[in-house]
């Protein structure tokens, strides 16, 4: 879409755009020129000089088993997120929907987790769970289960994902109930003529429309997985215990800032940019698509 | 609307409370962790009702914290977020108004230069946008919390969207006016902009109070914390029993901004929600 | 001196040429209305007079000084547009008032500008309201405001009526009319619709296809249409056209071989391909022995006022002798029957077949210059 008439002014616009792309060309460009870059060279042990030693940097690292292990980990997190805040936002969505009373009140509630920065989620429900204090650790003490995240892998890693889904179903929940309240009411009354009950007409009529929200919310919520959980992660488990829960991310912040080791996290940064620019595409062509709805 | 029957009404209002009740529990037991003395916390199980301390606790994270108060951190935090919101938006304004209303040669190498940003999260490139930070000086400033930060496509984007809707005969008529470009802006397009910007605002300092990755990296010194950074490091150790009551407080405090922006402009939000992933 | 010369303008987008070539004087105080269908580039010219696209080729000349290179608000224009344009976020009277400020007028003045203005368009009552607050009738009379209070050398209307409903439409034609004679401004109005045209206009200019066909009068446009397009555009129901082949002084030979001679029409060399228009308000009931065309109807429009036969000439089947004829009121006509008809004299209109010229001793063409006194047709 283009304007059908413009000023024509030559210095102006060039103006206009300075700052964003000075900010873009030294906060943007620059660094990423330079991740590209430093995953071609290899620093000496003292951090002195650096040789270039091409794809070397790749090759280590994506034969490196721990490398490996925490995209697996990041497959599993990102996979647990995304199904567990997605099926819970369906759910209070559902609900949400067919309620009439008090509907502005039970959405405040529901939202207001998206204010949360994940770094406080994971404060709040590691002091919900951590095993020696948490109150609902206690009771599942009582209850008979063994719950020892600072010492078991798949703890750490259901303790992680707790936080990191809570914080979003909000956004989940806002996306799917615009998409249900989008439904039109007629054919909804149409499948009650039918006779489908409330479960049929959710399943074979409400759910098949909510696809294209559906499929947007899980490219957003991968996103999310992948890079917007580092704070969870860094409070309540810092990566542990033992890797069990070092995703991509947080393996290249461990890796360049506490491990020194620049090329090896130069080489993950470009990695992962390649990942980011592979769900833009999905998320931008999926966007093309529902313009022509 | 396909009438319902009373007993599945109250069934789907029980399930949103329960739903609801999961959702907010651990904010609740925050606070009420924020009301009880230390040893009251450190009981297993500690009480699920709150406690008198509150006004103890609180002050002591205002004033002290762990190593530096949370006020300071709150006002750290503060400045962060207004900083990025208002400076994406100006920035982004001024951007999208060039590449939608003015012709000129790179229009188009303009707009793709910032449309890549989009796909790299300051996540992503961390050590050496830090080490751009550092070559610059800016670590331990605002001006590094900040800019790095609004180098970033979306609100471009979503004031271009917007520009586009705004009929081409409104630029027309303001050039019969006799408005310049400047003066089309000010006086019309800025105007007719408020409400999304009001609801980019709302977003854009959620994203900026909320972020802890950057200031973790480039504040060195506890005066420069921001409060969700600051926080993380109040977590006590598991060996370390620390003051939970007063990280609990610390949490709290750190919610309340962004939980009062969200309820009580709730319609700009879940505007500028939607329209930011346009 | 006029106020809008127009001289040999083009306008070029990327290779392809939209305009090619269209002059036009218009006097002083001169309603023109460009007429013609959507493309045919009327809005284009009309923009390049206002400043909002540039001149390919040509020159515009506005009260003396070719405004080829200068800004809208350096042209000494005010426009009003299709979807009004205001400004949302401003009340009427800031609206009407903006232009004035930008130009750097006195408060005071401004003021006295628009409260007249105001007046003039009852719009007192609504100076603090803002646009969406209005009716479409209303939000239409501020679009015009804004141009009245500017006082400019001339006005321009890009289909400004077009939005508004078949009622209002009518009401605001009225008044566009009565405003422009009362303050005597020249203005240039753009419109796809004909009735407008027709009505508004002193002088119509018909545009097809980039060129300008014929410019004149509504009357004479209607009456010695320059082409078959403007023949068929100007009139509803469309004149209607039948191919013949001229015979000589016999007359003209149509597609189903009878000869028809149209009385004082002058008559072209035989063997030329022609085409024959007819109104169908000059088509008029015969007997069987009179008629000069035979009519088989097939479809019957009982309007009240008039009675629309359509049909085809007996012994063509294919379009070229599609016919419509517009009968009195009382006429009685049925689908299927034989309707002889016969061309009301001095009103057949000659074409060539191939160019679509009139022809002929009036067939006066796209005549770009006028004097004066025949332009105000209307009184």
């Amino acid at each position: 879409m283009e304007k059908r008439v413009s000023f024509n002014n030559r210095a102006l616009p060039y103006l206009l755009l300075f700052p964003q792309l000075a900010v873009t060309a030294v906060f943007f460009f620059w660094p990423a020129g330079q991740a590209l870059y430093q995953s071609f060279l290899r620093p000496d042990p003292f951090g002195l000089s650096a040789r270039f030693v091409g794809l070397e940097n790749f090759r280590y690292i994506l034969t490196d088993p721990l490398y490996l292990q925490s995209f697996a980990t990041t497959a599993i997190f990102t996979s647990l997120v995304t199904f567990v805040a997605m099926a819970v936002a369906l759910f209070l969505a559902a609900m949400a929907d067919q309620v009439i009373k008090g509907s502005g009140v039970y959405r405040t509630l529901i939202v207001w987790p998206y204010a949360v920065a994940p770094a406080v989620a994971g404060v709040m429900w590691m002091f919900m769970l951590q095993p020696s204090i948490g109150v609902i650790a206690f009771y599942m003490k009582q209850l008979g289960i063994t719950w020892n995240p600072l010492l078991d892998g798949q703890d750490a890693m259901l303790l992680v994902v707790l936080a990191s889904a809570w914080k979003q179903v909000s956004y989940n929940f806002l996306f799917f109930l615009a998409g249900m309240q989008a439904v039109p009411r007629s054919l909804i009354e149409a499948a009650a003529i039918d006779g489908a009950g409330r479960w049929r007409r959710f399943w074979t009529i409400i759910f098949p429309l909510l696809s294209p929200t559906t499929f947007f919310l899980l490219v957003i919520n991968i996103v999310y997985a992948f890079f917007e959980t580092f704070g969870v992660i860094h409070t309540m488990t810092s990566g542990g215990p033992g890797r069990a829960t070092t995703t991509l991310v947080y393996k290249v912040y461990a890796d360049g800032f506490v491990g020194q080791d620049l090329g090896s996290s130069a080489a993950q940064s470009v990695i992962l940019m390649v990942v980011v620019s592979v769900l833009t595409v999905i998320q931008f062509r999926y966007i093309e698509r529902r313009v022509h709805y | 609307m396909v009438e319902k029957r009373g007993v599945g009404t109250v069934l789907t209002h029980v399930a949103l409370i329960l739903g609801i009740g999961l959702l907010c529990f651990p904010l609740y037991l925050t606070f009420v962790g924020s009301t009880h003395t230390s040893r009251d916390v450190l009981s297993v199980p500690m009480p699920l009702l709150p406690g008198d301390q509150m006004v103890r606790n609180y002050t002591v994270a205002l004033t002290s914290g762990v190593g530096v108060g949370v006020a300071k951190m709150l006002a750290n935090s503060m400045v962060m977020a207004l900083g990025i919101a208002v400076g994406k938006i100006a920035i982004s304004m001024l951007s999208a108004y060039a590449i939608v209303y003015f012709r000129f040669p790179f229009r188009m190498a303009a707009f793709w230069a910032i449309f890549m940003t989009l796909m790299l999260p300051v996540e992503v490139r961390i050590v050496p946008t830090f080490e751009v930070v550092a070559s610059l000086n800016m670590l331990n400033s605002y001006t590094g919390l900040i800019l790095p930060l609004i180098a970033s496509a979306t609100a471009t984007f979503l004031f271009r969207q917007f520009f586009l809707t705004v009929p081409d005969e409104l630029v027309e008529a303001a050039r019969v006016d006799g408005a310049g470009p400047m003066r089309f802006f000010k006086d019309i397009l800025l105007p007719l902009s408020r409400t999304n910007m009001a609801a980019l605002f709302v977003i854009l300092f959620i994203y900026g109070w909320n972020q802890y990755l950057w200031p973790l990296l480039i504040t060195t010194r506890g005066d420069m914390n921001t409060i969700v950074m600051g926080l993380g490091q109040m977590i006590p150790s598991a060996d370390d029993y620390g003051d939970w009551p007063v990280t609990m407080a610390a949490a709290t405090l750190a919610i309340v901004p962004p939980v009062a922006v969200v309820i009580f402009m709730q319609r700009l939000f879940i505007k500028g929600l939607v329209e930011s992933e346009k | 001196m006029s106020a809008i010369a127009i001289r040999d303008v083009r306008k070029t987008y990327g290779k392809t040429e939209v305009i090619h070539g269209v002059s036009l004087d218009i006097e002083d105080g001169e309603f023109i209305v460009i007429v013609g269908p959507s493309g045919c580039g009327k809005s284009t010219l009309l923009r390049m007079v206002a400043g909002l696209e540039t001149i390919t080729a040509g020159t515009i000349d506005i009260g003396g000084r070719v405004v080829n290179q200068l800004e809208p608000r350096e042209r000494d224009i005010a426009m009003v547009f299709q979807n009004y344009a205001l400004y949302p976020h401003m009340s009427v009277y800031n609206n009407m008032a903006y232009g004035l400020k930008i130009a750097g007028f006195s408060k005071a003045d401004i003021q006295a500008r628009v409260e007249k203005a105001a007046a003039m368009l009852q719009l007192q009552d609504f100076l603090d309201r803002k646009p969406r607050q209005l009716s479409g009738g209303q939000r239409q009379r501020v679009a015009m405001g804004r141009a009245v209070v500017r006082d400019p050398a001339v006005f321009l209307f890009d289909e400004p009526l077009s939005n508004l409903d078949a009622k209002l439409r009518v009401q605001m034609r009225l008044e566009i009319k009565r405003l422009q004679q009362s303050v005597g401004t020249t203005a240039l109005y753009v419109t796809h619709d004909q009735v407008e045209a027709m009505t508004l206009a002193d002088r119509l200019v018909v545009m097809h296809d980039g060129i300008a066909e014929q410019i004149d009068t509504p009357l004479a446009v209607y009456e010695r249409p320059a082409t078959t397009f403007v023949a068929g555009f100007i009139g509803s129901p469309a004149m209607n056209m039948l191919p013949a082949e001229a015979c000589g002084a016999d007359g003209l030979k149509l597609a189903n071989g009878e000869i028809v001679k149209p009385s004082e029409a002058p008559l072209p060399e035989a063997g030329r391909q022609v085409t024959l228009g007819v109104r169908p308000e000059h088509l008029e009931p015969a007997s069987e022995s009179a008629a000069e065309l035979m009519l088989e109807v097939s479809a019957v429009e009982t309007l009240g006022a008039d009675t629309l036969a359509h049909g085809h000439l007996i012994g063509v089947s294919n379009g070229d002798g599609e016919l419509v004829a517009r009968l009195p009121g009382n006429a009685k006509v049925n689908a299927g029957d034989r309707l002889p008809l016969a061309i009301e004299p001095g009103m057949a209109h000659l074409f060539d077949a191939e160019s679509g010229k009139r022809l002929g001793k009036d067939a006066s063409g796209a005549r770009p210059f006028r004097s004066k006194a025949s332009a105000s047709a209307e009184a």
